[in-house]
């Protein structure tokens, strides 16, 4: 099937989608959501509350009582359906992809690739279904029979952001559908049309009502009244620090909802000196400016070898001017580079950009916005970066490159573990036992050697210290959606 | 109703009803050729050999006869379709998952015609040939979605070095299928093979390799990277015997009969130690206790003579010592002679019949000598007992009491539906009558007492034990035998497992990792 783009989408569906259907919300009450590349209103899309929350989780909650479909269906058909709406959103793909592309700003083939991993992670776990295995055990004390079982933990909250809207929908439904729960979904207030659709195709593939429902919404409304709702077993975030504070907070002052958060980062990469150096630039920054730096796991320190670090410095500048030429309309075909979401964070990353200026960092190239229209910035690129400096040690979210300069490997370590973030590292060498030091010795729960955005379905991902708590992905991934519980046959008459 | 409802061994997933399904005695016997190296080809010796329809005792097909030289032509295209840096290696394991959902898929399709072609080759009644279809397709969607997940582990390990394990594809394997459940063990060895990574040489029996060629044509269609499936039928004392001696298999599956087996694992030892599982005979007991009498008495009764007669007996975890308590013993026996003369016997594309022929004139006699042997023996000859007078390998369902543990009848593998009935009185009696033999393959305990259920559970030497039920069979459940009932474990993830090889890598790294 032919990936094109559709240039003039009208978005479809705009409301709530609750218990296999889509509803107005409670209170009548719409919200707009914003074209970036335009500035202007693509459409009002329905706006849920707390009372809608309630019927949400009131939903999923009886779709999960004991004896329900969704409860009694065997693991395997569980994993069908998954693979079935696999292939029903892979048939879609291009209205997809082409409402991310208008909600967002991003290039088109860039949600491609987004949609296409998180169809991996959908068709990874449907195949696990049915082989959640429990275990056996002995038992100290005579007579005894012990065995464990994996259950769902049940209603999931699950709030996904604004960076890549359809992907991480389908990875949080991904996990919970396959544990067999039911799940409440807030997309992103800024970007919810593509998680709103998703509802039509999980209706059509044929999961029963209540599994799946959407709320679009704000934070401090829909989705607070998610992590405060006592009928909810778990919340899946992936969002801001500040935020992730919040949403623990919230479980310790309801029902101890376990909890597990995607947030942010300030992610080093730190260049060696027996690195290839055109590769590692080229790496560096694509890690750094991807999805226009607004991505937790964006490489946005990088640390450089004092022996190599003016020929770094040069290539970076020549990337950076280069990748400004294809800056443009997320529709066309040469564009690379798109808007930032909204002017929030657009006045944010240009006030960062002041301030770097301001503390006395080399601005290489870029630092200003682009077009009349839009809320387009210049991929830029400062060297000469001190660690005290705020452009330093606060999450940007934008495309911004900070380079600094290092002399001895463990003092680079050191830096670039001095941070509260922990989500992800980079370390460009050629050396094995290099290689395998610092990769060890980084905080964070990814290491990339010699590699950018390694991630992939298979491979355990989240956060040391603030940048979260949990690991998505691979077998193990599922354990969060799970309640094990241990069945003891005592005082066997033998 | 027909076996395939009646014993949960072969179930269907609800989508699927019986009503629309299109079976055909004139299905087309399509395929005949060797499989190799994704060409369908005749044999080198040009040799060829005649399989029967045992329903009607006449020749069904003329196939190629795969010899030596042809298994070392498919081997050889096995090892190129495995080298290190050929596709089926080189590919990412989430993509071998998609091959086999689509072999699954497309099996699915044709399920009716290939449930069709294992009747006429078989002589199993056509609905439970479906469910054998249908149960190699759930296992193999089972298995496609382990390929990424065959996970190894960083151990801790001392004097800096950092220490990981990988599992491995084995290599090359051999598999040599029976004739009893030809698709489904023909799949139940490709499967797990295929996406622990490996490539394969299958060997159907010659008393059945239509079916096995028909999944050849369906490799083919789905286009695996050549040489990675292979299907050469052939004799067991010729390509079965090339396939154990040749030094490039490196791993030889085999479900087959116990004194074959023993062979199989002397041809490891004597070539280059291949790795080796072996599914076998049983001898398989059934306990019922006297509590059965006060619920579900005859549901029991149905469950324990459907296990002891399934697939005309031709079956290797089939229950066929069937141990009674004293209590109800009589009741018992008197239902079971009731439902042994109702078994419907006869023409397997009728969805009344339960049981078709026996596979071969050779296996009718071999269970009419049993037979023989009780009587002489001394036991008492229920009901049942003699040749069924028309075309075909029909033999009664046949059923003894007052058997003794020492009697032929008692201790061999009849392979045929004759059911031994015995009688006990305490459970520990019972336990150490059911372990009284050199297999151990299947058990099934019919109470509703859960300490009694848990005890002889526990005590019992069978690789599965089966409570209030039997054979109830799916892709996760492993299974396997004690003792000389087999080597190894099928199914599950265990059955990934023997398909892979572990290797650990250790890095030696300047100084201490904290």
């Amino acid at each position: 099937m032919a990936l094109e783009p559709i240039y003039h989408i009208k978005p479809e569906y705009t409301q709530l989608f609750i218990n296999n259907e889509y509803v107005n919300s409670q209170s009548g009450k719409t919200f707009p959501t914003i074209n970036p590349v335009t500035e202007e209103i693509i459409c009002q899309v329905q706006e849920g509350g707390k009372q809608d929350i309630d019927l949400a989780v009131a939903a999923a909650k009886l779709s999960m009582k004991r004896k329900s479909a969704w409860r009694t269906l065997p693991a395997a058909a569980r994993g069908k359906l998954m693979h079935n709406l696999s292939d029903l959103v892979e048939r879609n793909i291009n209205y997809v992809a082409s409402l991310d592309c208008l909600d967002n700003g991003k290039p088109f083939k860039e949600v491609i690739g987004d949609i296409q991993f998180g169809l991996a992670v959908l068709r990874f776990y449907a195949g696990m279904t049915d082989k959640i295995e429990g275990r056996t055990m002995a038992c100290n004390g005579t007579n005894k029979f012990s065995y464990t079982i994996y259950e769902p933990i049940g209603v999931v909250g699950a709030i996904t952001p604004w960076n890549y809207p359809i992907m991480f929908a389908l990875f949080k439904l991904s996990h919970a559908l396959a544990a067999g729960c039911s799940v409440v979904l807030k997309p992103a207030e800024q970007t919810p049309l593509s998680a709103i659709y998703l509802g039509t195709l999980i209706k059509e593939t044929g999961f029963p009502p209540g599994v799946v429902n959407i709320v679009p919404g704000y934070g401090p409304t829909a989705g607070a009244a998610l992590s405060h709702h006592m009928d909810v077993n778990k919340i899946t975030f992936t969002g801001s620090t500040e935020v992730g504070h919040l949403i623990q907070m919230a479980s310790g002052q309801t029902n101890l909802k376990r909890v597990n958060l995607e947030l942010g980062g300030k992610c080093p990469v730190i260049v060696c000196k027996s690195a290839d150096l055109d590769k590692a630039a080229a790496l560096a920054q694509e890690a750094c400016f991807v999805n226009m730096g607004q991505a937790c796991c964006a490489l946005t320190r990088t640390f450089v070898h004092e022996d190599v670090y003016e020929d770094f410095v040069k290539k970076s500048r020549d990337l950076a001017i280069k990748a400004k030429s294809t800056c443009g309309d997320p529709f066309e075909e040469k564009t690379h580079y798109g808007p930032q979401i909204d002017k929030v964070q657009f006045d944010k990353i240009l006030d960062y950009i002041q301030q770097g200026v301001k503390e006395g960092a080399k601005l290489e190239c870029g630092g200003k916005s682009m077009f009349p229209k839009g809320y387009f910035i210049e991929p830029t690129v400062f060297s000469n970066v001190q660690d005290h400096m705020k452009i330093a040690q606060d999450e940007i979210f934008g495309p911004v490159q900070t380079i600094f300069k290092f002399s001895e490997l463990d003092e680079a370590i050191d830096r670039a573990n001095n941070t509260e973030y922990g989500l992800v590292s980079g370390v460009f060498t050629n050396d094995v036992n290099e290689a395998i030091h610092v990769s060890h010795a980084l905080e964070a729960g990814q290491v990339w050697v010699n590699s950018y955005m390694a991630v992939d379905p298979l491979t355990p991902f989240g956060g040391y210290k603030k940048s979260g708590i949990g690991r998505e992905f691979g077998t193990d991934g599922l354990l969060g959606f799970l309640e094990e519980k241990t069945v003891i046959y005592g005082n066997i008459n033998m | 109703q027909s076996t395939w409802g009646q014993l949960g061994a072969i179930r269907l997933l609800e989508h699927l009803p019986l009503s629309t399904m299109v079976f055909s005695k004139d299905v087309e016997v399509k395929y005949t050729k060797l499989y190799i190296n994704n060409q369908f080809v005749d044999s080198v010796k040009s040799g060829t050999f005649e399989t029967l329809n045992p329903t009607t005792g006449k020749l069904l097909a003329t196939v190629q006869e795969a010899t030596s030289e042809d298994v070392d032509l498919a081997v050889r295209a096995a090892k190129a379709a495995f080298h290190r840096k050929a596709p089926w290696r080189t590919m990412d394991a989430s993509e071998r998952g998609r091959y086999l959902s689509k072999l699954a898929d497309l099996i699915e399709e044709n399920a009716d015609d290939i449930a069709s072609l294992e009747c006429l080759d078989n002589g199993k009644p056509v609905e439970s040939a479906r469910g054998d279809v249908q149960f190699a397709v759930n296992c193999m969607r089972f298995f496609a979605g382990y390929c990424d997940k065959l996970n190894g582990k960083n151990v801790p390990s001392e004097r800096n070095t950092v220490c990981i394990t990988r599992c491995e594809p084995v290599g090359v394997v051999g598999a040599i299928v029976p004739w009893n459940y030809p698709f489904h063990l023909a799949c139940l060895k490709l499967s797990p093979a295929l996406a622990a990574g490996c490539t394969i040489v299958i060997k159907p029996s010659e008393l059945t390799p239509l079916s096995a060629l028909y999944l050849a044509h369906l490799c083919h269609t789905i286009g695996f990277p050549p040489g990675v499936v292979n299907v050469v039928p052939g004799f067991g004392d010729k390509a079965g015997q090339a396939l154990v001696d040749h030094l490039d298999v490196n791993k030889l599956a085999f479900t087959g009969s116990t004194r074959v087996g023993r062979l199989i694992m002397k041809g490891s030892g004597e070539s280059n130690l291949k790795r080796v599982t072996l599914e076998l005979g049983g001898k398989s007991p059934c306990i019922v206790l006297n509590d059965v009498a006060d619920a579900d008495f005859d549901k029991t009764v149905a469950l324990v003579h459907e296990a002891s007669l399934i697939n005309s007996g031709q079956c290797c975890i089939a229950g066929t010592r069937t141990y009674v308590q004293s209590g109800i013993y009589d009741r018992f026996v008197a239902k079971v002679k009731e439902l042994a003369e109702k078994r419907v016997v006869g023409d397997p594309w009728d969805s009344t019949t339960v049981q078709g022929p026996q596979i071969s004139e050779f296996q009718l006699n071999k269970i009419m000598d049993y037979i023989k042997s009780g009587v002489d023996e001394g036991a008492t000859l229920l009901t049942g007992g003699k040749k069924i007078e028309r075309s075909g390998y029909f033999v009664e369902p046949t059923v003894f009491t007052d058997v003794k543990a020492n009697m032929k009848i008692a201790r061999e593998e009849i392979f045929g539906p004759v059911q031994c009935i015995m009688k006990f009185d305490t459970i520990d009696e019972v336990i150490d009558m059911a372990n009284d033999t050199t297999y151990g393959l299947g058990a099934g305990i019919f109470t509703h007492n859960l300490d009694h259920a848990i005890a002889i559970a526990q005590a019992v030497e069978a690789g599965t034990v089966y409570v209030n039920c039997y054979l109830e069979a799916s892709p996760n459940t492993p299974f396997g035998g004690y003792k000389m009932s087999g080597i190894g474990r099928e199914y599950g993830k265990y059955g990934i497992d023997a398909y892979l090889e572990k290797k650990t890598i250790v890095v030696k790294v300047a100084q201490t990792i904290s």
